[in-house]
């Protein structure tokens, strides 16, 4: 029935019951269709309301469209609210008990941090296409070709998955659905304080320095610059926008090469 | 007594500076019903964390059917089932998603899960609200959920944290009765609770626990007759309350507590029988006249009461 033994046989369990818990969270969307249709109106929503209330007021530097140099920032906001649904599952998922089920059950360990990830890619795709579709709507098109917008698409995956990481751990250490649901609003600025919406050129010298360190803003340019969108900075500008792909993949790895094992410990130490 | 399948040597557990467990020691023989009961704070849920592998004792051992907690783990987890406080299952979820995803967490083949969700959902009663989202299930539905959630791998030895913690008297019983049921197949239950009366319904043996250590240990029979019957005299005129006084310590052989103005209540000390006829005769030849006269087993209240030494109209 069960072997865990071999390693061969962990890792196919660990595959399995991931997959398993990726399933699980397929069928919670199904008993709640109202959560799907929210996923279809926010990014609509926010194209709109950025698009054109914003888009009334702000002057793209080098000229061009602002509904066009609106979209990569949407997907970037898009693909950070990654990490806040996660986080609330994990500690979901802590806070009544399920972990501690979960750890009492001869499943494979690290099946729950892999399967909360890999179901939050899951969820990306999807909301990154019902995006997509939205950007298409008010005129956003990539104008570069199929090589460089796939590409993009990549990042936007890699540093999700990256981001779920941050939520693992974040969940596990709050355990607390509660302060989970406190923390999510927080996701907001941090996405704001970056050149997703505005050029960060007319912030105030501080200011400018954290929103072009943001990964958000990383993101955001190396999409308008594989997409072939408006707003390229120009001039003398931070290191990860000049580089922004670079910066990006490397954003990935440092978040990965930390969150996965601390959170993989935190998960196996658990109540201990 | 035959091999018991949960064993317990001197676990210690401690948070910072609170020890929750300082020494504790259980056996439970195969096939029956612990009943773990003690006050808040006392260790039970600590203890149980331990023997379901959640947690590791700081010192001590214990071991499940033959298998260390904490060494060959996986091969306890194989063995058990653990419901704790929470109704820990998928609120999103049907309570069928709910059964089939645990079951396919616990390696049975999608087909097999399926059949075992069924099979267990129309044994417990729940075939109808089966396709309802667990959200919408009253507080008993939803522990029972919880509970037949251990079941799917017909566990040896199965955990109850405080199972009826919270509920109505209503789903209190089904959860008993759902819970006999699964000691008439065999299963060994280790459950803990506040609630004496769960214990002296359920319990084969009852494991008396306070400040991390088994304070007392036996059935509840045994454990009753550890302080002895309890007489109650009520009496028609207070002003008798000092001769009635004198009568039943002299019968009793120990001090009687008046517990109202015309009331009195001892507990006779242990093996100590009386009749109520001559208890009766007694009090009339000296010249008391008793409104009500009744003897009676303690309860495991009272027994519990004293045994945890928090309060002291017991004495």
């Amino acid at each position: 029935m069960t072997v865990l033994t071999s390693p061969l046989g962990r890792l196919r369990w660990t595959l399995t019951d991931g997959l398993t818990l990726v399933g699980r969270e397929v069928g919670r969307l199904r008993q709640e269709p109202g959560q799907i249709v929210a996923a279809l109106v926010f990014p609509a929503v926010m194209v709109v309301l950025f698009g054109y209330v914003f888009g009334s007021a702000i002057q793209v530097p080098g000229g061009g469209d602002y509904r066009e140099y609106l979209m990569p920032g949407l997907f970037a906001m898009v693909t950070f609210s990654s990490w806040l649904g996660v986080m609330t599952r994990m500690a979901g998922d802590a806070s009544r008990g399920v972990m501690d089920r979960f750890r009492s059950m001869p499943m494979a360990r690290l099946a729950v941090p892999f399967g909360q990830t890999g179901a939050d890619l899951l969820i990306g795709l999807l909301m990154l296409a019902i995006m997509v579709g939205a950007g298409l709507l008010v005129g956003w098109q990539p104008r570069n070709g199929l090589i460089p917008m796939t590409q993009a698409f990549l990042l936007m995956v890699v540093l999700r998955y990256a981001l779920s990481w941050v939520g693992v751990h974040v969940g596990l250490a709050v355990k607390n659905e509660q302060v989970a649901d406190v923390l999510v609003p927080l996701g907001l600025p941090v996405t704001m304080l970056s050149n997703a919406f505005v050029p960060t050129g007319g912030m105030p010298g501080w200011l400018r320095f954290l929103a072009d360190w943001n990964p958000v803003s990383a993101l955001t340019a190396a999409s308008r610059e594989l997409f072939g969108n408006p707003g390229a900075p120009s001039g003398d500008v931070a290191w990860p926008l000049a580089h922004p792909v670079t910066a990006v993949l490397l954003w990935s790895a440092a978040l990965l090469a930390i969150f996965v094992p601390l959170s993989i410990r935190a998960y196996m130490r658990g109540g201990r | 007594m035959p091999d018991p399948i949960v064993v317990a040597e001197g676990l210690h557990k401690s948070f910072g500076d609170t020890q929750a467990l300082r020494g504790l020691d259980l056996n439970v023989p195969r096939g029956t019903v612990c009943g773990v009961l003690g006050p808040n704070g006392a260790g039970k849920t600590t203890a149980v964390r331990i023997l379901a592998t959640l947690s590791d004792p700081d010192a001590g051992h214990a071991r499940i059917a033959g298998y260390d907690v904490v060494r060959e783990a996986g091969k306890v987890r194989e063995r058990i089932g653990l419901a704790g406080q929470y109704a820990a299952v998928d609120d999103k979820l049907t309570g069928r998603g709910n059964l089939r995803m645990f079951g396919r967490l616990s390696h049975l083949s999608r087909r097999e899960a399926h059949r075992r969700a069924d099979e267990l959902l129309d044994r417990f009663g729940l075939t109808d609200a089966a396709d309802r989202q667990v959200a919408g299930y009253s507080g008993g539905m939803r522990r029972r959920l919880d509970l037949i959630t251990c079941l799917i791998l017909r566990p040896q030895v199965l955990f109850l944290d405080e199972p009826t913690t919270g509920l109505d008297p209503r789903s209190r019983g089904e959860i008993w009765d759902s819970i006999r049921e699964l000691v008439a197949d065999g299963t060994t239950v280790l459950l803990t609770t506040q609630y004496l009366d769960e214990a002296d319904q359920l319990a084969d043996d009852i494991a008396v626990v306070d400040h991390g250590q088994v304070i007392a240990n036996g059935t509840p029979d045994e454990l009753k007759a550890t302080i002895g019957d309890r007489l109650d005299v009520t009496l028609e005129d207070p002003a008798a309350l000092p001769a009635a006084m004198t009568v039943l310590n002299t019968l009793a052989g120990a001090d009687p507590t008046a517990t109202d103005t015309d009331r009195l209540s001892v507990a006779l000390p242990g093996g100590r029988r009386l009749r109520l006829a001559d208890i009766v005769r007694e009090l009339d030849r000296a010249g008391v006249a008793a409104a009500d006269v009744s003897l009676r087993r303690p309860t495991l209240d009272e027994v519990f009461l004293r045994l945890t030494d928090r309060e002291e109209t017991v004495r």
